[in-house]
């Protein structure tokens, strides 16, 4: 990206969730490039080989917590670690998130209620966590303090055998719209949008395609992957950063007057 | 910030007031060469002295014009990376059982047909880069594309077709294979002179003020500078994936009900 380094974001403090992999972690390194400190969580422990190899890279302004975006102690711990070591939170990233497909009859209750959980209750419980902290903070930069949640495309636009999925990442923009709402009649110095990318190289990707092929839908998963360039007008598949150029932007002060909206990263994807 | 599109070539359309005319000031501060067009010369010619941009009058609403006008530009500046298709009016706009076919159609020519025109002839334009077939094309609807006006119903129309518009053009342009992004700003209530003249000249200036500002749950009106800020990004390489959306930038006027 042609502005890395530029240090917008110098003296704001982020958190996102699922920062270790995928759209999460371009969100961390591109914050980190833009001069801001970041909290990051993610399932794996501490000590595991991927939290310390990318926690090393990462540096002295990043610092890590690992959460379960389902439970609201591990919450209460992230909201701790935050406190303790910044006292203040600007920007929040509701990135966590999982998938599930197959045909709706052939559901559980059990995976549908672990995406409920993960992909929105995860989502609320970050917003309830950290609203009393971004207001408080929110007023000292411009543009306010920044909530931004991950939705998709698939919240948008429904697809086949993927009911459950858009059905959680349609919960994630509306409620992101009751909140932004709420903020601003409020007077509370928080916006609130939502992130709808397409087909993202992430590793939550390879991982559906591979059961897709597991499931005899595709021969590998690179037949998938052409599949899903073919369906985009622009032709190809989104790089993290490109997402993470959207959340920076999202972050910042050009931003100021943008609440309530829903940014759509497809390449065309739900245009058509 | 500065010279994030440096060495792009940028054309603003009705640039000489308004989010237009910020438009002008954010790509120019940020690195662009910067082409406006409109028809008010003397406006355009204390913003070309400002920003260093150039102007070039220009209605867009006239189809016979426009290859000349995209001729000049390729001849000077040999290329064309970033159009913000802006120019628009509601003069003579009034609800459907009032409106004139003369003022409906004035609407419709700019608001519509000059906005196909714009990104028509910037892809054209575009297409040719030296680089291959390159570009950023933002269309200026409105929020009132989702939420119509009884009273200005051209101008509702008009800015929800050009979000069908946008779209149309995003795909063909993924078909051909050109690297030519379009997408639609929808702008809530933005305090432009032309609204701060609305208001003014209201019967009771006050109350009009308290309309405007109260439409948004962020009880303000936006800024021109954030509009183009907006503009700017979408303008940018950090956009490189967003093509065939539509951006409300609206302080949450179109996110749903404000509740009691």
């Amino acid at each position: 990206m042609s502005n890395l380094g530029a240090q917008r974001l110098t003296g704001r403090v982020a958190f996102v969730s699922g920062g270790l992999r995928g759209i999460g972690l371009a969100c961390v390194e591109r914050f980190l490039a833009e001069g801001a400190q970041v909290v990051l969580s993610d399932l794996d422990a501490p000590d595991s080989e991927l939290a310390r190899a990318t926690l090393d890279r990462l540096g002295a302004n990043a610092s890590y917590v690992a959460a379960n975006v389902t439970r609201e102690e591990d919450w209460e711990r992230a909201r701790a670690l935050v406190a303790e070591r910044h006292g203040r939170l600007h920007i929040l990233v509701n990135n966590a998130g999982t998938d599930l497909t197959g045909a709706v009859e052939t559901l559980s209750m059990r995976d549908w209620r672990r995406i409920m959980d993960i992909n929105v209750d995860g989502v609320f419980l970050g917003v309830r966590t950290f609203t009393p902290l971004l207001a408080e903070s929110g007023g000292a930069v411009k543009g306010g303090a920044s909530i931004i949640n991950v939705s998709s495309i698939m919240g948008l636009v429904g697809y086949s055998e993927v009911s459950a999925y858009n059905a959680s990442k349609g919960a994630v923009r509306l409620f992101t719209k009751g909140i932004a709402i709420e903020f601003a009649l409020k007077k509370l110095p928080i916006r609130a949008n939502s992130l709808h990318p397409g087909f993202v190289v992430t590793p939550l990707l390879r991982e559906g395609f591979q059961r897709w092929v597991d499931k005899g839908v595709a021969a590998d998963p690179q037949v998938l992957v052409d599949a899903m360039c073919a369906q985009t007008p622009m032709g190809r598949l989104a790089d993290p950063a490109e997402l993470a150029s959207a959340a920076f932007f999202l972050a910042g002060e050009d931003s100021a007057y943008m609440t309530g909206a829903e940014l759509v990263i497809d390449g065309g994807w739900t245009a058509q | 910030m500065e010279n994030r599109l440096s060495g792009k070539v940028a054309l603003v359309t009705g640039g000489t007031a308004g989010i237009g005319a910020g438009a002008v000031r954010r790509l120019a501060a940020d690195g662009a060469r910067v082409i406006f067009t409109g028809s008010n010369a003397a406006a355009a010619e204390v913003l070309a002295a400002e920003t260093g941009a150039r102007f070039l009058g220009h209605r867009v609403e006239d189809a016979a014009a426009w290859p000349g006008l995209m001729a000049a530009i390729a001849r000077d500046h040999g290329r064309l990376d970033i159009a913000f298709a802006n120019a628009g009016t509601e003069h003579g706009d009034a609800s459907v059982e009032e409106i004139g076919i003369e003022g409906w159609n004035h609407v419709i020519a700019v608001n519509q047909t000059g906005v196909m025109l714009t990104v028509q002839h910037a892809i054209r334009a575009m297409k040719a880069n030296p680089d291959g077939p390159t570009g950023a094309i933002i269309v200026n609807s409105s929020m009132n594309a989702h939420r119509a006006m009884g009273n200005f119903v051209a101008y509702s129309v008009s800015k929800a077709a050009v979000v069908a518009l946008v779209k149309s053009a995003a795909v063909h342009c993924g078909n051909r294979g050109y690297r030519i992004r379009v997408n639609a700003v929808l702008p809530g209530v933005v305090e432009t002179a032309m609204i701060s003249n609305l208001i003014e000249t209201a019967t009771d200036p006050a109350a009009a003020r308290a309309a405007y500002t109260g439409m948004s749950p962020l009880k303000r009106m936006a800024r021109v500078e954030e509009v183009a800020g907006l503009v700017a990004w979408l303008a940018s390489d950090e956009a490189a994936f967003v093509s065939g959306s539509e951006y409300v930038i609206d302080g949450a006027t179109t996110a749903g009900m404000m509740g009691v």
